[in-house]
């Protein structure tokens, strides 16, 4: 079968009326979209609602949906097809030029700030927060104040619970850092120790609503979010992002996401290479 | 090309981990037992060991201190992949030298995010 074929017959098996009403569910609530090669994953993953349920087909189940009277379906369905894909210190580069950036905020007399924003199950923030509690083993240095957000209640509950798979736990986590930082239980997830979640302040957040974490903050990660939305949704969230910027404060994308062409608040980093920093206005435009 | 050996006394699992290690663009070989894996080193050490525990004739630990203690040029690494996922093990692995550990069962993630951790991915 070729890649177009087998593209093909994977997207047929979500009929045009189903996709349109998960489509609109999913935009609604998080601003994102389901690009037309994510299409396939719909039916997989939205296989186990359907599994708890009994429902033998996706037509069963957005008609359930529809019907308005199985209220916790709308956010399950939502939690099951946003994408939550993330691993520990994922693009490990990235934490040596964050550990760069906070050392300078502190070299000011500042406790710095970060924001992960689409944190998905935490892996993330508890990566910054093994960083900077590991350099506060060395250094005595403080460990910076990190805030992590994310649409998923479902998500965040797993984050909170530092409760990861035996596959989570081994994706970017140097063995070493695993046995310093987690237990492992019997069945086989590994248990994240309760003061490095305790350093990390978890809340849900709807990245397109008009509600925002408090405060501005050093550096905000917000990886391989932006990707999902549509061109004006991104556009809203990066002139808010920017609101949420420190003067001299970075963002930090995805390896394959960039600012360029997608918004004029933010240029790329001088200081610190693949971030991003508040472009300088220049003067009399608009 | 990097040079991975893999050493494990099931023909599956080698079989499994040979197919993830070449999509991967490692030149692979292979050993069944721990003394089979250290005549090999010696004779051509690899870049990196991906090694059982449990396995007939040498165990993945003697055949690891026995590396470590041999003269051979080079420090090749080694991962262990194991059912062995207890703390203790896991701790004795690492003390006796392994510089990862992969505890199974293992899938392509898990595998390239390891190698990377010791700089081979």
């Amino acid at each position: 079968m070729t890649a177009m074929t087998a593209t093909a017959a994977a997207t047929s098996s979500v009929s045009p009326k189903n996709m349109a009403v998960l489509t609109q569910l999913l935009e609604a609530r998080t601003g994102q979209q389901i690009a037309s090669y994510r299409s396939w994953r719909i039916d997989t993953a939205l296989k186990p609602l359907m599994r708890d349920r009994g429902l033998a087909t996706l037509d069963q189940l957005v008609s359930r949906l529809l019907g308005g009277h199985d209220l916790p379906l709308a956010d399950q369905i939502v939690d099951a097809l946003v994408n939550g894909e993330t691993s520990f210190f994922r693009e490990a580069t990235v934490f040596d030029s964050i550990l760069a950036a906070v050392t300078e905020v502190e070299a000011q007399g500042c406790r710095a700030r970060i924001w992960s924003a689409g944190c998905s199950t935490g892996q993330e923030p508890l990566s910054l927060a093994m960083l900077f509690a590991e350099r506060r083993e060395e250094t005595g240095a403080p460990i910076p104040e990190i805030v992590a957000t994310d649409v998923s209640e479902t998500a965040l509950s797993r984050a909170r619970a530092g409760r990861f798979s035996q596959f989570e736990v081994q994706r970017g986590l140097p063995i070493r850092r695993a046995m310093r930082w987690f237990e492992p239980e019997p069945q086989g997830d590994w248990i994240a120790s309760s003061d490095l979640v305790r350093q990390v302040v978890f809340r849900p957040l709807n990245l397109v609503s008009p509600h925002w974490p408090p405060g501005r903050f050093d550096v905000i990660l917000c990886r391989n979010v932006l990707l999902y939305l549509s061109a004006e949704g991104k556009a809203g969230v990066f002139s808010r992002l920017a609101a949420a910027l420190k003067p001299d404060g970075l963002l930090v994308l995805g390896a394959g996401e960039t600012v360029i062409g997608q918004t004029s608040a933010f240029e790329p980093s001088r200081r610190l290479r693949g971030f991003y920093e508040l472009a300088v206005p220049v003067p009399g435009a608009k | 090309m990097k040079t991975c050996l893999v050493v494990d006394d099931s023909k599956v699992i080698r079989k499994v981990a040979r197919h993830i290690l070449e999509t991967l663009n490692f030149t692979v070989s292979e050993a069944a037992d721990g003394r089979e894996a250290l005549n090999h080193c010696m004779a051509s050490p690899p870049d990196v060991v991906l090694l059982d525990w449990n396995m007939p004739v040498m165990n993945g630990m003697d055949f690891l201190r026995a590396l470590r203690e041999s003269a051979l040029p080079g420090r090749p690494k080694v991962v262990f992949c194991t059912t062995e996922n207890g703390m203790a093990h896991i701790r004795a692995a690492i003390e006796a030298g392994a510089d990862e550990y992969v505890m199974k069962p293992f899938d392509r993630e898990t595998l390239e995010s390891k190698l990377q951790i010791v700089g081979l991915a």
